[in-house]
C-alpha cells in the first residue's frame, strides 16, 4: 500500500508546521500556485510506521550478507555515523566563513593527508561527489592538460573492455571518442594491441587494478610505459582500492589520477543508492587543474583554495564543497582503522575472497580464472548450468535471496557468460562465508532435483520475480489520484 | 537458430534491407539481432525527411536488457518510418522480416544494396557470434 | 581497529584451505618492486571512545551561530522522526536496488518519492535524484542539447546563483555547450524577458528560468517561458522546492510549461552540513523521460500478479549502454531522498505550504527591521520570496565579519559576484529564526553601522 494510499484530505500534522499565521499578501496573485501538491496528509505514526515496514523490505548490510562484487558492501561502524551528526558538524551553513569552520576544516585537511598517503599521489580534492564525478573530474583534468600543451590532437580515452560502464560514459562526457582494449585469456590487457592502438591521438587509459576481473594487472608497469612513451596519461578507477589498501600505492604503478570511492573502500554508507564521495588524486603535472574548493594550510589555518588560487583548475563541480557529511564519517573511518588497519583491511579481504574462492571450487563450481589468485573478489561462471539444466545465474542469485544472502554482482563484467562476480570484503566471519557457500551449494543441489524451484525463484521476499518488461512498456512512474 | 530470409540483404550490425517494387528499401533487425535484445519495449526512429549516410546511426532499439543503434545501410532520404511501432514495439519481436519493420529510405546509389550481405554472408556473421 | 572479526586460528585454517603459507602469499602476483612501505602520514587507530573525544572537539571548535544565511541552502526545521528512521540500517546499508525482490523498501520509497515530486512540479516525469542541485542543473542542459540535436547554445540568466553557473560551465564545457548569459534589471533584480528575443534568429537549446531568482526576486515566469517556447526552446526551471507549496510551479508556467524542472532537495529535511550531502531533483515532461539521467524506479507486477517495483528505463544508463549513455551518473542521493520523503509525508501538503509562508514572513520581517537602521536599504523594489537583498553604505564583508563576533551568520556578500550591485547583502530568515533572533540582527547592525 503506499503512502498516498493511506491519506486523508483535512488529516494534519499540526506539530509539524509553523504555528503563526503569516502574512504573504505581498506576492502577486499570478505568481501564486492555485492547486495544492497531492502531498500524503498522514499522521506522524502513520507516516512511521509506513516508512518502517518499508525498511523491512531491504536486504541490507546491518541484516544480510551482501557480497556484491566491485560494490565493497563492509560494515559501516555505527561511530561513523553518529559522530558525523553531532549538531556542531550538521548545522553549519556552506556559506559560512573559514574562521567559523576550522574543526571541519582539519577534518578535511587530515583526510586529505592520508589519502596522499595512501594514493601515493602529490595532491587531493574532496570535491567529487561520487565515484561517477570522481571519474569526470580525471579525464577532465587530462583533458585541461594536453590543452595547456597545445597537444589538442589527442581526442582517445582507451578503456578495457572489461572496464565499468562509467568508464566509456566519461569519456564521452568529456568529448572524447572511446577506444576499447581487449583483455586476453588470463584477465590482463592485451599489452600487443594496447601497442598497436595507443599513438599520437591517445590522451589516456582508463584501469581499474586490481581489475574488475578481480585480478591484479600484472603487466602495469609495461602498461605505464607504453601509454607514457605514446604520450599519453593514466587514469586509475578506484573502484577496487579495497584489494591494495596500504599495500600498494596507485601512485607508484605509474598513475597520474586517481578516484576514490570513499564509499566502498572507507565504509560509508551505500544509503540504497547514495550519497558517495568520489575524492581525486593527481600527480605533480596535473596538480594545477585539480577542482575548487580544496583545504590549504596556511601557519596552522585552514582554508579552502578557490579560484583565485588554482587559475588554471578545471572548475566546480557543484555549488559545493563535496558531500561533507560523506566525508567525514570517512575521515572517522580512518581514524578508528589507523595506518596497520588499513592494511589490514586489504589483507583479510583477500584472505576471504580467496577462502571462498576455494571452497566454492572445491563444490565444483567453475572460476573466470582458475589459474589466478582472486584479489578483493574473483568471478564464478555458470555457463555449464545454464546449458546443461536452463538455470541462469539469474536464477540463482534470486534462490539465494530465499536463502537470506543477497546476490553476488550478475552478469558483470560483460565479458564472463553467466557470471558472478564475488565480494566477500573484510568484515565477514568465516561463519557468514560458510553459510553462503552451503547455500550455494544446496542451489545447486535443487538444480538437479527441482530446477523450477530455482528458476521461479525467490518465493520468499515480499514479492516475486518482477515483470521488468511491463514496468518499461507501461511506464508508471508516479501515483496519480485517480478518484479526482 | 535464427530465421535468415534468402530475398534480404544484410549488414553485419544485423540490420536487413529489402528492395520494394517502388525503389524504396525497406530496413529492419535481423531475427538473430531481436533475439539477441530480447523483449523490445521502445523503439526511437528517424524523422521522414531526413538524409542518412551509410553507417549513421539513424534509430535505436530498446528492450530491458540494451539499446541499440540501427544504422542506415545505405545512404539516401526517409521516407516512411513504422509508426506503429511506437505503440506496439514488442512487434520486432514477433515479426522482425514483415509487421516489424523500421523506417523505408529512397538510395541515393541503388547499386549500394548488392555491396551487402547476402543470407549466407550474414549467417556467417551470425555464425561466429555464437 | 579494522573490524574484523577472524581469530588467530580460523586465519590459519582459512590460509591452509587456500594452500598459502602466510596472508602474505596471498598478493604473490603483485610485482615485488611495487609493494609498498608502511603508511606515513596516517596516524596509529584509535578506540572508538578516543574517536569520540576528537569529534566532539572538532564539532564544539565551530560554534553555533544563529543562521541568516541562504543562497540556495536552507536551515528548516527537521522533523525527529526524519533522520531517526533514515539511519535505520535497512535504509542507511542498503546497496542500490538492482536485485528488486530484496530491495522493495527502498523501491517503493523512490516511487513514492517521485510522486511527490511531480505533483509538487506538476510536472509528468521525476527521476529518483541526482548528486545536489548546480549539477542537476548541468545534466538537464545537457538533456535539452540531447533533445535539440546539434543546437548547443543555452541561455543561463545572471539571476541563477553564480555557483551553479560556475559548476555548469566546468561540466558542459567539455562538450562544445555555450552557455550565454541573460542580463537582469538592476531596478528589480528580475531577469530581462526581452533579452531572449534578441535570439530569436538564432538557435538555441534552452532557456534556464529560476524561480526565485538567487536574489529572492519573483521571475515573471510566464513570461519568459512563453517568449522560450516561442524561439523554439526548451524551459528549465530551477526552482526551490518548499517555495513550489506556495508559488506557481514550473508545469504550470506560460502557456505549455517548463519542460524540464530541477532543483537543490536540501530544503526538504537535508541538515545544512557544511554543503552536503544533498540531493538533485530532475522532473520532466512524459516525452523527455528517456533523454534525462539518472534512475528511475517503476510500478509493475510480480510474476503472481502482484504489485512491485524496479528500477526501468535501465537501458539509458551507463552500465548498460557505456559510451552512448545520457550520463555517467550511477549515484542517486538514495539516503536524502528516504529523508525527503519522510519530510514531504510528514509536513503533508498544508505543513509545508506553512513552512514556506512562514519563511517568507520572517524575511520581509527581517529586510523591514534591518531597513529601519540609516543608510540601510532593499536592492529591488519587486516581489520576492525567503530571500531579499540589503544595500549597505559600507563594504558587506567587513559588516559581516563584525556580526559573526556577535554569533550570528548575517547572510552572503553580493559584491565579488555582482559588483553592479554595490554593497549588497543577500540575506534570509527561514522558519526556524524567532523575532528575537531577528531584532538582535537588526540591533546589532544599527550598532555596527553607527560606529
Amino acid at each position: 500500500m503506499l503512502i498516498f494510499e493511506k491519506s486523508l484530505n483535512g488529516r494534519t500534522n499540526p506539530s509539524q508546521a509553523p504555528s503563526e499565521d503569516s502574512v504573504i499578501d505581498d506576492i502577486p496573485q499570478h505568481l501564486l500556485r492555485a492547486d495544492e501538491p497531492q502531498l500524503p496528509s498522514v499522521s506522524e505514526l502513520q507516516a512511521v510506521r509506513h516508512y518502517t515496514r518499508l525498511s523491512q523490505k531491504n536486504f541490507s548490510i546491518d541484516t544480510n550478507f551482501y557480497p556484491l562484487g566491485s560494490c565493497t558492501m563492509k560494515y559501516n561502524p555505527r561511530a561513523c555515523n553518529k559522530y558525523a551528526m553531532l549538531p556542531g558538524f550538521l548545522n553549519r551553513h556552506p556559506y559560512s566563513s573559514e574562521r567559523t569552520g576550522q574543526g571541519f576544516l582539519a577534518c578535511m585537511y587530515e583526510l586529505q593527508q592520508m589519502l596522499l598517503d595512501i594514493t601515493g599521489m602529490r595532491a587531493v580534492s574532496l570535491c567529487p561527489l561520487a565515484g561517477a564525478q570522481g571519474e569526470f573530474t580525471g579525464v577532465a583534468m587530462i583533458k585541461a592538460y594536453h590543452q595547456s600543451r597545445g597537444d589538442a590532437e589527442r581526442s582517445e580515452i582507451l578503456v578495457p573492455d572489461a572496464a565499468h560502464g562509467t568508464n566509456p560514459a566519461t569519456a564521452t562526457m568529456c568529448g572524447f571518442k572511446v577506444k576499447e582494449i581487449p583483455t586476453d585469456e588470463n584477465g590482463d590487457v592485451d599489452v600487443g594491441i594496447l601497442r598497436q592502438v595507443v599513438g599520437p591521438n591517445t590522451a589516456g587509459l582508463m584501469l581499474t587494478n586490481p581489475s574488475t576481473l578481480g585480478v591484479f594487472e600484472r603487466h602495469i608497469l609495461e602498461v605505464e610505459e607504453i601509454v607514457h612513451t605514446a604520450g599519453g596519461l593514466l587514469y586509475y578507477d578506484g573502484a577496487n582500492l579495497n584489494a591494495i589498501m596500504g599495500k600498494v600505492k596507485p601512485g607508484d604503478m605509474g598513475f597520474d589520477v586517481i578516484h576514490m570511492n570513499l564509499h566502498k573502500t572507507f565504509s560509508t554508507p551505500h544509503g540504497g543508492g547514495g550519497p558517495g564521495a568520489g575524492p581525486v588524486g593527481v600527480n605533480e603535472r596535473l596538480r594545477p587543474f585539480l577542482p575548487i574548493p580544496y583545504v590549504i594550510e596556511t601557519s596552522g589555518e585552514y582554508r579552502w583554495a578557490k579560484e583565485d588560487d588554482c587559475p588554471r583548475s578545471i572548475g566546480r563541480l557543484s555549488a559545493n564543497m563535496g558531500n561533507a557529511g560523506v566525508l567525514i564519517r570517512a575521515y572517522i573511518y580512518a581514524r578508528l582503522l589507523g595506518r596497520e588497519g588499513m592494511r589490514r583491511v586489504a589483507e583479510f579481504a583477500t584472505l576471504n575472497a580467496n577462502y571462498m574462492m576455494r571452497k566454492l571450487q572445491e563444490r565444483g563450481v567453475d572460476m573466470a580464472f582458475p589459474g589466478r589468485r582472486a584479489t578483493h573478489e574473483f568471478i564464478v561462471t555458470l555457463k555449464k548450468l545454464k546449458d546443461k539444466q536452463g538455470v541462469s545465474a539469474m536464477d540463482v542469485a534470486k534462490r539465494l535471496l530465499d536463502k537470506g544472502h543477497h546476490a553476488p554482482t550478475v552478469y558483470f563484467p560483460l565479458l564472463v557468460p553467466e557470471c558472478f562476480l564475488i565480494e566477500p570484503t573484510e568484515t565477514e566471519s568465516r561463519q557468514e562465508l560458510d553459510s553462503f557457500i552451503s547455500a550455494f551449494a544446496e542451489i545447486l543441489q535443487e538444480t538437479e532435483t527441482d530446477p523450477d524451484l530455482v528458476r521461479h525463484a525467490p518465493h520468499s521476499t515480499p514479492v516475486r520475480r518482477l515483470d521488468e518488461v511491463r514496468a518499461a512498456r507501461e511506464l508508471d512512474l508516479a501515483w496519480r489520484d485517480e478518484s479526482n | 537458430m535464427s530465421e535468415i530470409p534468402s530475398e534480404l540483404r544484410y549488414t553485419k550490425s544485423h540490420e536487413w534491407v529489402r528492395s520494394m517494387e517502388d525503389g524504396h528499401l525497406e530496413i529492419g533487425i535481423s531475427d538473430h539481432a531481436q533475439e539477441m535484445l530480447g523483449d523490445m519495449v521502445y523503439v526511437e526512429l528517424p524523422e521522414v525527411g531526413a538524409t542518412v549516410n551509410t553507417g549513421d546511426d539513424c534509430a535505436v532499439v530498446e528492450s530491458v536488457k540494451a539499446a541499440s543503434d540501427v544504422y542506415a545501410p545505405i545512404s539516401g532520404e526517409i521516407v516512411e518510418v513504422n509508426s506503429m511501432l511506437s505503440e506496439a514495439p514488442e512487434t520486432i519481436n514477433s515479426d522482425p522480416y514483415g509487421e516489424g519493420w523500421l523506417f523505408r529510405l529512397q538510395p541515393v546509389d541503388d547499386n549500394e544494396v548488392d555491396e551487402l550481405l547476402d543470407a549466407e554472408g550474414y549467417s556467417e556473421v551470425v555464425e561466429a557470434e555464437n | 581497529m579494522p573490524f574484523i572479526p577472524h581469530t588467530k586460528q580460523e586465519i590459519e585454517e582459512m590460509l591452509a584451505v587456500v594452500g598459502v603459507a602466510s596472508i602474505d602469499e596471498l598478493f604473490s602476483e603483485i610485482p615485488a618492486e611495487l609493494v609498498s612501505e608502511q603508511l606515513t602520514h596516517v596516524p596509529a587507530g584509535m578506540t572508538e571512545m578516543e574517536v569520540a573525544r576528537l569529534m566532539t572537539a572538532r564539532s564544539q571548535q565551530d560554534g553555533n551561530y544563529i543562521n541568516f544565511i541562504g543562497g540556495g541552502v536552507y536551515e528548516h526545521h527537521i522533523p525527529a522522526a526524519v533522520w531517526e528512521l533514515t539511519t535505520r540500517g535497512e535504509f542507511y546499508t542498503a546497496y542500490t536496488p538492482y536485485q528488486a525482490e530484496a530491495s522493495q523498501g527502498t523501491l517503493q520509497l523512490v516511487y513514492e518519492f517521485q510522486s511527490m515530486m511531480t505533483s509538487l512540479m506538476t510536472m509528468d516525469v521525476s527521476n529518483a535524484s541526482l548528486y545536489e542541485g548546480a549539477s542537476a542543473l548541468a545534466e538537464a542542459v545537457l538533456a535539452a542539447v540531447r533533445v535539440k540535436k546539434g543546437i548547443n547554445t543555452v541561455l543561463m540568466p545572471r539571476t541563477v546563483n553564480p555557483v551553479y553557473r560556475k559548476a555548469v560551465n566546468s561540466i558542459v564545457k567539455n562538450q562544445n555547450i555555450e552557455l550565454i548569459e541573460i542580463p537582469f534589471s538592476i531596478e528589480n533584480g528580475a531577469t530581462d524577458a526581452a533579452a531572449i528575443q534578441n535570439y530569436s534568429d538564432r538557435q538555441v537549446a534552452a532557456v534556464v528560468v529560476p524561480q526565485p531568482n538567487y536574489f529572492g526576486v519573483l521571475e515573471d515566469v510566464d513570461t519568459l517561458t512563453d517568449q522560450a517556447h516561442e524561439i523554439g526552446a526548451l524551459v528549465i526551471g530551477v526552482v526551490n522546492p518548499t517555495a513550489m507549496a506556495l508559488l506557481k510551479p514550473p508545469g504550470q508556467w506560460g502557456k505549455e510549461g517548463a519542460d524540464i524542472a530541477v532543483g537543490e532537495g536540501q530544503p526538504l529535511g537535508i541538515p545544512l552540513s557544511s554543503g552536503g550531502p544533498y540531493m538533485g531533483f530532475m522532473c520532466c515532461k512524459q516525452k523527455y523521460v528517456r533523454q534525462i539521467p539518472g534512475r528511475i524506479v517503476g510500478r509493475t507486477r510480480d510474476e503472481q500478479g502482484d504489485t512491485g517495483f524496479t528500477l526501468t528505463l535501465q537501458a539509458r544508463e551507463q552500465h548498460i549502454r557505456r559510451s552512448k549513455a545520457t550520463s555517467n551518473i550511477c549515484t542517486n542521493q538514495g539516503l536524502m531522498v528516504v529523508a525527503a520523503t519522510l519530510y514531504l509525508a510528514l509536513l503533508g501538503p498544508q505543513g509545508l505550504r506553512r513552512v514556506a509562508e512562514r519563511c517568507h514572513h520572517n524575511t520581509n520581517t527581517l529586510a523591514q527591521k534591518l531597513c529601519a537602521t540609516e543608510g540601510v536599504h532593499r536592492c529591488f523594489n519587486q516581489p520576492f520570496f525567503h530571500e531579499a537583498v540589503i544595500r549597505l553604505d559600507r563594504p558587506v564583508a567587513d559588516v559581516l565579519s563584525a556580526i559573526e563576533a556577535q554569533g550570528i551568520n548575517g547572510g552572503i556578500d553580493l559584491s565579488p559576484d555582482y559588483p553592479e550591485l554595490g554593497n549588497a547583502l543577500l540575506t534570509c530568515a527561514t522558519e526556524t529564526r524567532t523575532i528575537d533572533e531577528i531584532e538582535s540582527y537588526a540591533t546589532h547592525l544599527e550598532r555596527i553601522l553607527s560606529r
